[in-house]
């Protein structure tokens, strides 16, 4: 082929396909009238035990639906999230089944129209998993179905512990307080944070924010955007003082939340810290940076404790949870591999791996993990369960807020700062 | 294939750049007259100072490239062009960090340089614990930490084209000179250096446009929130504004001004550079 041939039929290429992408259709054929149907599915297991399980379910699902493939794909977590899906959906060709997140993210989707409500094809499912699919509902309707929720709490290491005298968990600020004096003393830092990656930093203020103001203040910021309660500033005072107390290790605004001996999970996982507040998944971040990739022996669970006196609920949890929904063009076949994903079979495999907490209760007993278990505890002591801020006020008020955080953090930046920050960018949409 | 691949983006980003997008962008998006914005992107961008704070840093890197960068190629390359043993293994051994992956010398430079890392390790161990640092978490000098490195990365390139430039210099002038009595260094300043001219000039020219698109290595190296603080550049902050803040509107109006800026440096720089290698010593202002 000579070289004009050659461009010619690049651009020919070319314009075709900007003229797809400009028709917004989808070129994938699916759910050809043969009875053969592919469908993908992307999630985000891309390291322990949840590759292999995902590929099971898929391999499984395969062989009880002949004529339907199932291709599945796992990628980094903020990859899928905030560069892979939103693409894939803008270019009108997402895959069926993906990792649906909730709160401000759900709600831009099915304002566009690319999810598909799930009620009718799997109101049992959903009303299996209880209260846990709320967060993935936008008017009452039900957009994707979570098959893990946790809650947020201290992992700490029970031997620095006990070697700086302190012989119960926490269960008020005060008692924090004093756990990280006596913390000073043991040669590690008392408390880990990834303050690096943003919003590990951030979670330390979403819980000064869950614990200062009351659910309905909460709820009022979600769906109205209105932050103009003093509580917000006030998360952001407490925050300022529990910094100056000097609770983290060195150089923490450098730190990785995950990646490494170095982040913040690393250090707790090799002792060089005494504890981290982080999600329901850490145990398995944690041992996953140890020498022999096992979950230490020290590693142990409790809840975010509560402030005395003020109008937040003390029991109230900071949680969050994976969900998966279906593409609005996906083919049928894709609500019943939802249907087998949040099957008790599958769900009970999937708390026998240790990855998390399942959704179905029935699956409960099948958590080996003793820390899931103490998250489990904690789950269902808890009054209420607010999803973590920056997912719940979505992508721009969210990321608008972790940086005015981490600028607390880093000192350059005061507790109103945060709170014109989030209200600039709310005023943006 | 010009158009479809080069000229459209183009057009589209600066479709987009007078529109307020959502994170989950839709092509009907466009069509709605509440989401055109006209030029309060732009406002908005250059009345942020964190923004304005990335056009600083891509300056800074830019003028530290010319004035550090710059000479201590000159120098290097003036002393690898000489007769000497092992010239050939020196070479190679400047030129490898610019033949390694950005990504992968960026994240061995990221280990390197942790609290607990190799460098500071180094530092305690030859007896100067006093000037460990947390090189890429502390916000005060993370900037220049990552100065380092890029001259690390990029001064071999420099090397190279200023040997190769070298080469084009004809020895019989500087033999010439020191007949008539010239020492080695008036040889280099008086000679070499002005022949060496259009190289240094090229060089200089792919260095600031380095400097002003520089991205991977930001972003590998330095970790979200010290950025923020300290090293953002305008291609970062496009990123982080555009696709992880779900702006794509703010992000494209970034993506304008960016090009704006590296276009008129170009332009202007490539004018200033003809007229010099035309007129030469003579700048009479004659075009």
């Amino acid at each position: 082929m000579n070289r004009r041939s050659t461009t010619l039929v690049a651009l020919g290429a070319g314009t075709a396909l900007v003229a797809a992408a400009l028709a917004g259709c989808s070129p994938s054929g699916d759910g050809g009238g043969d009875g053969d149907v592919t469908i993908t599915w992307w999630h985000n297991a891309t390291s322990g035990p949840m590759p292999a399980v995902w590929e099971e379910v898929a391999a499984e699902f395969e062989e009880a639906h002949p004529g339907v493939k199932v291709e599945q794909t796992g990628y980094q977590n903020e990859e899928l999230q905030r560069t892979l899906i939103p693409n894939a959906l803008a270019s009108g060709d997402a895959p069926d089944l993906f990792q649906v997140w909730p709160g401000g993210e759900l709600r831009d989707q099915v304002a566009n129209g690319y999810l598909m409500e799930l009620d009718d094809s799997l109101a049992d499912t959903i009303s299996s998993v209880g209260a846990t699919a709320t967060p993935w509902q936008v008017d009452g309707k039900t957009y994707g179905i979570p098959f893990t929720f946790g809650i947020e709490g201290f992992w700490y290491n029970a031997d620095l512990f006990e070697q700086a005298g302190i012989s119960e968990p926490p269960a008020t600020l005060d008692e924090l307080n004093d756990a990280v004096t006596a913390l000073k003393g043991a040669g590690a830092a008392p408390i880990a944070v990834g303050a690096g990656d943003k919003w590990p930093a951030a979670h330390w203020w979403y819980q000064f924010a869950l614990k200062s103001c009351s659910p309905e203040t909460l709820q009022a910021a979600e769906l109205e955007y209105d932050f103009s309660d003093d509580c917000w500033v006030e998360a952001g005072e407490q925050l300022e003082a529990f910094i100056a107390t000097e609770p983290f290790q060195e150089g923490f605004l450098g730190t990785a939340a995950q990646q490494g001996a170095g982040s913040s999970a690393g250090l707790v996982a090799n002792g060089q810290a005494a504890m981290e507040l982080m999600g329901h998944w850490n145990a398995g971040v944690i041992g996953g940076l140890t020498p022999d990739e096992e979950v230490p022996e020290f590693l142990r669970w409790f809840p975010v404790p509560g402030i005395d006196g003020a109008d937040g609920d003390p029991t109230a949890a900071l949680g969050g949870g994976d969900g998966f929904g279906c593409s609005a063009e996906a083919p049928p076949e894709c609500a019943e591999l939802l249907e087998y994903i949040m099957s008790e079979e599958v769900q009970k495999k999937f708390a026998a791996s240790g990855s998390g907490i399942p959704t179905v209760p029935a699956a409960m007993e099948s958590l080996e993990d003793p820390n899931l278990k103490l998250v489990a505890e904690g789950l269902q002591n808890a009054s209420f369960v607010q999803l973590w801020l920056d997912t719940a006020f979505g992508t721009t008020v969210g990321n608008a807020m972790n940086e005015g955080i981490v600028n607390l953090f880093a000192g350059t930046g005061t507790p109103e700062d945060i709170v014109t920050k989030m209200q600039a960018a709310a005023d943006t949409l | 294939m010009f158009v479809g691949f080069v000229i459209l983006p183009v057009v589209l980003a600066a479709v987009y750049s007078f529109y307020n997008l959502p994170a989950a962008f839709k092509w009907e998006n466009l069509a709605d007259p509440e989401r055109f914005v006209g030029f309060d992107n732009y406002v908005r961008a250059l009345t942020t100072p964190e923004f304005l704070r990335a056009i600083g840093n891509n300056f800074t890197i830019l003028a530290l490239s010319l004035l550090i960068q710059g000479p201590l190629a000159i120098g290097i390359a003036l002393l690898l062009n000489r007769r000497m043993r092992g010239r050939s293994a020196l070479r190679l051994l400047i030129f490898v960090p610019y033949v390694l992956a950005e990504v992968i010398a960026g994240l061995a430079w990221k280990l390197l340089l942790q609290p607990n890392g190799g460098v500071n390790a180094l530092l305690e161990a030859v007896g100067l614990g006093a000037l460990q640092q947390n090189w890429l978490a502390d916000p005060d000098i993370a900037l220049w930490t990552l100065f380092g490195i890029l001259t690390w990365k990029y001064t071999g390139f420099a090397i190279i084209l200023m040997l190769a430039g070298l080469q084009g210099v004809p020895e019989e002038l500087g033999e010439a000179a020191s007949i008539d009595g010239a020492s080695w260094w008036q040889i280099q300043r008086h000679i070499t250096i002005p022949l060496l001219g259009p190289t240094i000039r090229i060089w200089a020219f792919l260095s600031m446009i380095g400097a002003l698109q520089l991205f991977d290595m930001v972003w590998v190296t330095v970790a979200p929130t010290v950025r923020q603080m300290s090293t953002e550049t305008m291609a970062t902050y496009m990123v982080q504004q555009g696709q992880f803040a779900g702006q794509p509107g703010y992000g494209s109006a970034i993506a304008v001004i960016l090009f704006l800026i590296s276009l008129v440096v170009a332009l202007v720089y490539q004018r200033f550079a003809l007229r010099r290698d035309l007129a030469g010593a003579v700048t009479s202002g004659v075009r």
